[in-house]
């Protein structure tokens, strides 16, 4: 090697700056891992896709209003709102696309377009961009926006009709003949709150729905169609390592416990109303739940004693949205219960004054 | 007697097979060196010579009477052509000797290091030793273990467990009887019981060529993983012991030194060879990747050139390991004690230059690739607000700066630089663990 010429030095062009000497010059690391924020919202709306649109397959053109019109009042919105204070544009990032999906699948397929508007909109605006936009809203964006449009719009979205004199009367009918559909706004778990208010007098059998809600439930929100499809999207996220197995395992088992320790159906708790959708897709959302892995644990069974409770001792059946509302609150604080004890040290960090 | 493997860390694609195959060849002497006072932890050397002098290959050219230091020998037979401020490779500029060298030498002889006789330690001093991983710490400090901290084991750190480089793993292969010959001298200097050559698995070569000559030495494959070859992470895997927090890596018992530098000591005691040339890896988009046994002071730039020179599409030159590495905005500065390696990245393989402040999204993947098992998001988020008491409660000087944290983040927030930022605060404030 000795002998061999020193060839003068070729420099590559100038790339982008900053540069310096024809080159870049930044602080390391000089490698990143291969994973972007923008791949993962994609591989999380992969994971939402077959359900999606297997509940449009069953609810035909009413799904279809209500995702065109959550997703656009979502994006739009952010769009909008970048575009009005002049920010760099955020609608890339697809956080706010897979924002306007989780909506609409906690929507009733009859929902009037102007509520998944105006929903859309309250997400957005409302629970993120005021915040400071992605990762800095304290609320999970889809449960403010269906929580404001189920509270502004009670009658509309259903929820409370069994005890408001609605399609309480046809509970008996329902209940005995099966026949749900997507117009009473009777839900398996609207009947089953009935029958179990009533002592079981309408003899609701809750394990011979099971075949329904796993499969093809048009009785419920556009995310309720098929639990089957939503389970198996979220382990397909889990073995992707995109959500942590904790908060979906810590919400479900608890709602499956507690549904035993009360007398109901673990199977039928867990697959009826919002916990399925909840579990794996909305209550793990990074921003708005706990970054250590205790506090991960402690959340998800935090989220399904809520759910449970409400759902069998509250006026309205399904909770999942003020469930994991609530335990989004309690995230940072539940955050600072579980620093963890850096390498080397016996006492855990000395805790935040605010909230990192 | 493995203690196991650390929490964390990462799985970084290694790169290693443009070089890692091509054995090591010692590069030609450059018509001039460069070489800088100051190549370690610690007070920088003050020049013995003046511009016009003589050196001879081998001959202290600076040295300065401070415990943590290391003198400075002329790489090669020349002129001192000049004594002043120079560029050099962390991109600060310090005092630094220009040597004229001599055409047509044949780099086998040089002035050996006096005393010959005075001890391991002496040696490693007299020899200019640094650490030859990267951290460049003088090692002669860490061949006088204090009193109240006996050493029993000693550890040789050949995890190279950085992406590209190749250095180590070919010095363990063609000089294994050097790198355990150094083992044995440091083992006997510090009277450690246990010495054992750390070396990740994914070298398999490397461990078996070392165990033929191994003698009284042990040869563990250890997990690959980076930071395997951080001091806290290495020490924990060969001996489960745990470096307290705040403490000196020596409390555990444990003495750790790079393969090289055993290797450099061991030339220093039996030949008396000072520390005048080590071996870099140049690799990443460069024509002919290999490693080469180069002069200190060999300028990148001809070095660059030895390896048939930059291709195209290389965007970003630095030296050292991609994790750890300074980038280099002038490839004129030369090779130091401390350089590992010399990296092209192509803009396929570098980290993405992020323009805009990007937001954290709390996905916690930073926390779970943190080997010291902090929480980088909250450090970074409180020296991103200038909130010094906030990095402090997260226990930001606990941080090794082994870069993971930035690696993994999804949304490639400058994790690490916000973290230096807040220790560095942290450190001018005079806060300590």
């Amino acid at each position: 090697m000795s002998d061999s010429p020193v060839s003068s030095v070729k420099l590559a062009p100038a790339q982008t700056p900053p540069v310096s000497a024809g080159r870049q010059v930044t602080a390391g690391p000089h490698i990143s891992g291969a994973l972007s924020g923008k791949r993962i919202m994609l591989l999380v709306i992969a994971a939402l896709a077959p359900a999606a649109v297997w509940s449009i397959v069953c609810l035909g053109v009413p799904a279809v209003i209500v995702y065109v019109s959550c997703i656009v009042s979502a994006v739009g919105t952010e769009f909008v709102w970048n575009a009005a204070y002049r920010r760099p544009q955020t609608i890339g990032d697809f956080s706010a696309l897979l924002t306007g999906i989780l909506l609409a699948m906690c929507m009733p397929p009859m929902t009037p377009w102007w509520i998944c508007a105006v929903a859309g909109v309250v997400a957005i605006g409302l629970a993120k961009m005021v915040f400071g936009g992605l990762g800095f809203n304290l609320f999970n964006p889809a449960l403010v926006g269906r929580a404001v449009a189920l509270l502004s719009w009670l009658g509309v979205m259903g929820e409370l009709k069994p005890y408001a004199g609605g399609w309480l009367g046809v509970v008996p009918d329902v209940a005995a003949s099966g026949k749900f559909d997507a117009i009473s706004g009777a839900t398996r778990l609207a009947v089953a709150a009935a029958d179990r208010a009533a002592a079981g007098a309408y003899g609701f059998d809750l394990s011979a729905q099971y075949n329904a809600l796993l499969f093809r439930n048009v009785a419920g929100s556009l995310g309720e169609v098929s639990a089957a499809l939503l389970i198996a999207g979220g382990l397909f996220l889990i073995v992707m390592r995109i959500v942590d197995w904790r908060i979906p395992l810590g919400y479900i088992g608890t709602v499956a416990a507690l549904a035993w320790v009360w007398g109901s159906d673990p199977v039928f708790n867990v697959l009826a109303g919002g916990v399925v959708l909840g579990a794996f897709f909305m209550a793990t959302d990074y921003v708005t739940s706990p970054i250590t892995k205790k506090g991960r644990l402690v959340f998800g069974i935090g989220c399904g004693l809520f759910n449970i409770v409400t759902r069998f001792f509250g006026p309205m059946p399904e909770t999942t949205t003020f469930a994991i509302l609530f335990m989004n609150g309690l995230a940072p604080v539940i955050d600072r219960m579980f620093l963890p004890k850096p390498f080397g040290w016996t006492r855990p960090a000395k805790g935040a004054k605010a909230h990192a | 007697m493995a203690g196991g493997v650390f929490r964390g860390g990462i799985h970084p694609p290694d790169r290693k097979e443009g070089s890692a195959g091509s054995p090591i060849q010692r590069a030609p002497i450059p018509e001039r060196l460069i070489v800088p006072m100051s190549q370690h932890l610690g007070a920088p050397c003050t020049p013995l010579v003046a511009k016009g002098d003589r050196v001879e290959r081998g001959q202290v050219i600076g040295d300065v009477d401070a415990m943590i230091s290391a003198p400075v020998h002329a790489p090669a037979a020349g002129e001192v052509v000049s004594v002043g401020l120079a560029l050099t490779p962390s991109g600060t500029r310090c005092v630094c000797v220009t040597i004229a060298t001599d055409p047509g030498q044949s780099g086998d002889t040089f002035v050996a290091i006096r005393p010959t006789d005075a001890g391991t330690a002496s040696a490693a001093r007299a020899a200019g030793l640094v650490g030859l991983g990267g951290a460049a710490f003088p090692a002669a400090v860490k061949l006088v273990p204090a009193k109240s901290t006996p050493v029993d084991t000693v550890i040789l750190n050949g995890c190279e467990c950085e992406p590209y480089l190749t250095c180590d793993h070919r010095v363990m292969l063609e000089r294994p009887e050097r790198v355990i010959a150094g083992a044995l001298l440091i083992a006997e200097a510090v009277g450690a019981t246990r010495v054992v050559v750390a070396v990740e698995d994914n070298k398999p070569d490397a461990i078996e060529a070392l165990r033929a000559v191994a003698r009284s030495v042990e040869v563990l494959a250890v997990a690959t993983r980076y930071p395997q070859g951080a001091e806290k992470q290495l020490i924990f895997s060969v001996t489960g012991r745990v470096v307290p927090g705040g403490k000196l890596p020596a409390t555990t018992g444990c003495l750790v030194h790079n393969v090289q530098t055993a290797a450099a000591l061991a030339d220093a005691v039996e030949s008396g060879m000072p520390l005048i040339e080590r071996v870099v890896t140049v690799s990443g988009a460069v024509a002919r990747p290999g490693n080469f046994l180069v002069a200190i002071g060999t300028p990148v730039s001809v070095l660059i050139g030895l390896a048939g020179g930059l291709r195209d599409d290389a965007v970003r030159v630095i030296a050292g390991g991609p994790m750890t590495a300074q980038p280099l905005g002038d490839l004129e500065v030369p090779i130091v004690k401390g350089t590992s390696g010399i990296i092209a990245l192509t803009a396929a393989e570098a980290a993405p230059i992020v323009d805009t402040d990007q937001p954290c999204i709390r996905c916690g993947r930073c926390v779970d690739a943190c080997p010291m098992v902090l929480h980088p998001y909250a450090i970074a988020n409180y020296a991103d607000r200038r909130n010094w008491d906030g990095c402090e409660r997260f226990y930001a000087l606990d941080c090794i700066e082994c870069g993971c944290c930035s690696y993994v983040c999804p949304t490639n927030r400058p994790l690490l630089q916000l973290i230096r930022t807040g220790k560095g605060a942290l450190l001018t404030k005079g806060v300590r663990r």
